[in-house]
């Protein structure tokens, strides 16, 4: 496999990207960043099949608007990895920060630990385009925030309380919050309502947990015999009075 | 949006500036050039008793006259000096720094418990709002603020902070928003011992100009932050709240969490909202808060911009990226985000 390494300590994220557009135009398989600090946009708009993998901290919107590379990350993301994003995957061995898969509208995120406020904010979906972001262990409020499509899927690793953070689905009006575990009413969003999983919707999200635990070296037998809460728009058009009126 | 980063070590040992110089521009993206700043705690050993004035002058004539005549007026000063400064290519000197060591003298202020400290606030408050061609744009003990239109690296380079040593040290990389980039409105924003960062905007800042200036402290700064600066001083010094209850008053829960809360939480939460209603903060900010004995960050409520804390060993972190206080302290395993409203604070404990 053509591997090219780059160490990226000290260098602007532009140059960055440049050394990775070139690299992957003359058909490296896998890009190895070393030494990662803090550099935005890495991957941005790229296409392909190219493995970026990143070691240390990657900068705010990691594989914005890219389309088909994937991107793997030993150590924490900082805001909106995914960002947009069309196709393809991101994997971070670590936590990611606010807006976590902000407007994905294709791919998989896959995070093992924690993700920050507004995970999924926008998240949206056409046709066969269906995005997936699925978390190991905790999301903060304002989970799925105005979300239009896809799935987020909250496996909480380790708790067995009902989820508590605030606004889940606030302002959700199409695709599909599920959480491992109990959520009481109080914490649901404006415009969202929750409802037990049925089989269908376990069988639709079964396959990303049997991958989030073959990524990241996990049992899934806790998670496929849990108890999973769905949360979606209250109705076909929760919003329809709100701004317009017919 | 902008960049903030503050470190306090528990121990007060000190550090110098060629790291949080380093670690504001893994943030450069932040800001836009027109406005950057530091602010150091235990730089001044030598005059650690006295307030450390940092000014701006637009020339050395009329303004300097004016602002002596002041200070001798209330006090005496002991030392003054020019700031030093290295000329920086991509920056243009519009102000001349310069620093004077005062003691106020207390016996013009015989009715107040803090005469000190009063005196200073009015001296800021007059030379801010009437001596034109002057800004006081620091006055605590033994710290000091530098900051001025430029990059995080150009800023740290003018006012040559690496020779700087302290225990706590925010930083801060304007994006200037609502309100044009000048030198007098970089952060940090300071008065006496108190300095704020922050990333953000308070759109409540009428209602909390108003509410501040009815306690005689003046907004001069074109700019939301100093009232935070101020709000502090209010609650804090003035009212003898401890800190992570001032921070509840800016950003205090919503009413639907209150009324959830257990008996004596929701009695304390409520009366918090009802007296300080006028100093809650509305707005997306992260914020972080320095005294001389320790430091406090905190978001807005529904976490509307960026804030990262860290521990390692006796120092804490708190930053809007991770990649900031990594490259200041490569070794820290503690990370986390802290919860919206809630206060992350670290104090000195010798």
């Amino acid at each position: 496999m053509a591997i090219t390494k780059i160490q990226a300590e000290g260098i602007h994220y532009t140059r960055l990207n440049q050394m990775i557009r070139k690299a992957a135009g003359s058909g490296a398989e896998e890009i190895i960043l070393e030494g990662v600090m803090g550099q935005r946009f890495i991957a941005d708009g790229l296409t392909g099949s190219v493995q970026i993998t990143i070691h240390g901290v990657p900068g705010g919107d990691l594989g914005m608007f890219m389309r088909g590379p994937t991107c793997v990350v030993y150590g924490n993301a900082e805001h909106a990895p995914g960002n947009t994003m069309d196709d393809g995957r991101i994997i971070i061995h670590g936590s990611s920060g606010d807006a976590t898969a902000h407007s994905m509208r294709g791919g998989e995120i896959y995070v093992r630990d924690d993700i920050g406020y507004r995970g999924g904010i926008h998240m949206k979906q056409y046709q066969d385009k269906r995005p997936v972001l699925i978390i190991g262990q905790e999301a903060r409020a304002f989970l799925g925030e105005y979300m239009a499509g896809g799935i987020i899927l909250l496996l909480r690793r380790g708790r067995n309380d009902s989820f508590s953070q605030r606004g889940i689905g606030s302002g959700i009006h199409g695709g599909l919050i599920m959480i491992r575990g109990r959520v009481d009413e109080w914490y649901l969003g404006v415009g969202a309502r929750k409802h037990e999983a049925s089989k269908d919707d376990m069988d639709l999200v079964i396959p990303y947990i049997r991958e989030f635990c073959n990524l990241f070296s996990e049992d899934p037998s806790s998670y496929l015999s849990s108890v999973f809460t769905c949360i979606r728009p209250a109705s076909a058009r929760p919003f329809v009075n709100k701004y317009t009126w017919e | 949006m902008c960049g903030i980063i503050g470190v306090i070590d528990r121990h007060r040992e000190l550090m110098d500036g060629s790291t949080i110089r380093n670690a504001l521009a893994v943030m450069d993206e932040r800001g836009s050039g027109e406005g950057s700043g530091y602010v150091a705690y235990g730089i001044y050993p030598d005059y650690a008793d006295l307030f450390a004035f940092h000014l701006f002058y637009d020339t050395l004539g009329q303004p300097k006259t004016q602002v002596e005549e002041l200070l001798e007026n209330w006090g005496m000063i002991e030392h003054d000096e020019e700031i030093p400064t290295c000329e920086q290519p991509g920056m243009r000197k519009v102000h001349i720094p310069w620093r004077y060591f005062f003691r106020p003298n207390r016996k013009l202020m015989l009715h107040s418990s803090t005469p000190d400290d009063d005196i200073v606030t009015r001296v800021v408050m007059e030379i801010n709002t009437t001596i034109p061609g002057a800004l006081v744009f620091s006055s605590g003990k033994n710290l000091g603020v530098f900051k001025a239109s430029g990059w995080p690296r150009e800023v740290a380079d003018f006012y040559r902070i690496q020779d700087y040593e302290g225990y706590i040290w925010l930083a801060h990389n304007r994006y200037p928003t609502n309100t044009s980039g000048w030198w007098g409105g970089a952060h940090p924003f300071n008065l006496l011992n108190w300095s704020v960062v922050h990333n953000g905007e308070i759109t409540s800042y009428g209602t909390n100009k108003r509410y501040i200036e009815s306690f005689g402290y003046r907004c001069s700064m074109f700019t939301d932050t100093e009232v935070v600066a101020y709000l502090m001083d209010l609650l804090v010094r003035q009212h003898h709240l401890p800190l992570n209850l001032a921070v509840r008053a800016l950003a205090p829960p919503f009413w639907d969490e209150i009324d959830r809360m257990d008996g004596h939480e929701q009695e304390l939460n409520r009366a918090i909202r009802l007296i300080y209603g006028s100093a809650m903060m509305n707005g997306p900010f992260a914020i972080i808060v320095a005294l001389e004995d320790s430091i406090v960050g905190f978001s807005d409520r529904i976490k509307l911009r960026p804030l990262v804390a860290g521990t390692h060993e006796d120092r804490l972190y708190i930053s809007s990226e991770e990649a900031a206080i990594r490259t200041m302290e490569p070794a820290i395993q503690d990370i986390f985000m802290p919860e919206a409203g809630e206060p992350v604070i670290g104090r000195v404990i010798a």
